[in-house]
């Protein structure tokens, strides 16, 4: 699944060329190609087949959540029956308010946690209800569960390819 | 405590809400492709293009542009906890933010009350790192690297 990239690939070039952004100007491919010195229709090829292989999610915003009204977030934590965890991750991934959704290892016994659900609302009560749907959901094959809302962002900066 | 605020909602009007919603799904690869989008939205060109400057320098945006899967570039994200006394908070915050592979890093509500992203260009650089933070602070790291990721939509409507 991982394939690094060797440091003068096109891929890898491109990589760090808009990892800031794409450029907000008519012809954003054509500014990467004169920028890399390749031509337009290559770097638009190069996208188009990144963004099949999976390696770009998508091209879009990104918006900062809290600025789009949605001040509550909670991390909900569960742990999950491990011979249920697939299917019921799917169910739950699949539910409008989540937006990230991961089994992870417990670390006992510390943390008996084995599924994560980011939960966003407008409010903390909005955040909990959707906890209850989730609950609902699992049933039984849940023991325990918790939400570890946010109190402050400590930092927020992203991975920066080829500055290290 | 000397950590950013977090923003208040800011004030949008239609127009920037339909654009946000838009853009948060697939951009068009294409020649003027600012264009296909503002002709969707009813917009010009030179609109979208200026709004978009305005999100983002409001940090309405994050980010726009490729979101990369880091794994499949070879990289490595591990999401990691602490549990930090509440004396050492001030300081723990600026020793583990002063480590550039600390992507994101927020504050929770338990006793596990510092959680932070792991973000490095290859698989060996995460062991390295939790073995700095804690070298650093004095506490161990709790590393919950996904086993499995659940597919998700990410967009969420302005």
């Amino acid at each position: 699944m991982t394939s690094p990239l060797p440091p003068d690939d096109l891929d890898r070039r491109l990589v760090i060329a808009t990892q800031a952004g794409l450029p907000l100007v008519p012809r954003p491919y054509d500014l990467l190609a004169e920028q890399l010195g390749v031509s337009p229709d290559e770097v638009k090829r190069r996208l188009a087949a990144m963004l099949d292989a999976g390696r770009i999610r998508r091209i879009g915003a990104v918006p900062n959540h809290y600025a789009i009204g949605y001040t509550a977030n909670g991390m909900s934590v569960w742990d999950v029956d491990d011979a249920r965890i697939a299917e019921l991750g799917e169910t739950i991934g699949r539910l409008d308010f989540v937006t990230h959704c991961y089994e992870r290892p417990r670390a006992l016994p510390d943390w008996p946690y084995n599924l994560f659900a980011m939960v966003h609302g407008h409010d903390r009560a909005t955040v909990l209800a959707h906890i209850d749907e989730i609950a609902a959901l699992l049933g039984p094959a849940c023991r325990s569960h918790d939400v570890l809302f946010s109190s402050a962002i400590l930092k927020k900066a992203g991975l920066r390819i080829g500055e290290s | 405590m000397s950590t950013p605020a977090r923003p208040a909602p800011a004030a949008l009007d239609e127009l920037d809400r339909r654009i946000i919603n838009a853009l948060q799904g697939g951009f068009p690869i294409s020649d003027e492709p600012y264009r296909e989008v503002a002709e969707s939205l009813g917009t010009t060109e030179a609109e979208l293009l200026a709004r978009l400057e305005r999100l983002l320098a409001d940090k309405v945006l994050t980010r726009f542009g490729p979101m990369f899967q880091i794994e499949r570039l070879g990289g490595r994200f591990v999401l990691a906890a602490q549990a930090v006394p509440e004396d050492r908070f001030a300081e723990v915050t600026e020793l583990v933010n002063a480590l550039p592979e600390v992507a994101h890093n927020y504050r929770r509500e338990h006793r596990l009350n510092m959680w932070f992203v792991l973000a490095t260009e290859t698989p060996d650089g995460i062991a390295d790192a939790t073995r700095r933070i804690e070298a650093a602070t004095g506490l161990p790291v709790f590393a919950f690297p996904k086993l499995r990721e659940f597919f998700v939509d990410m967009r969420l409507k302005a």
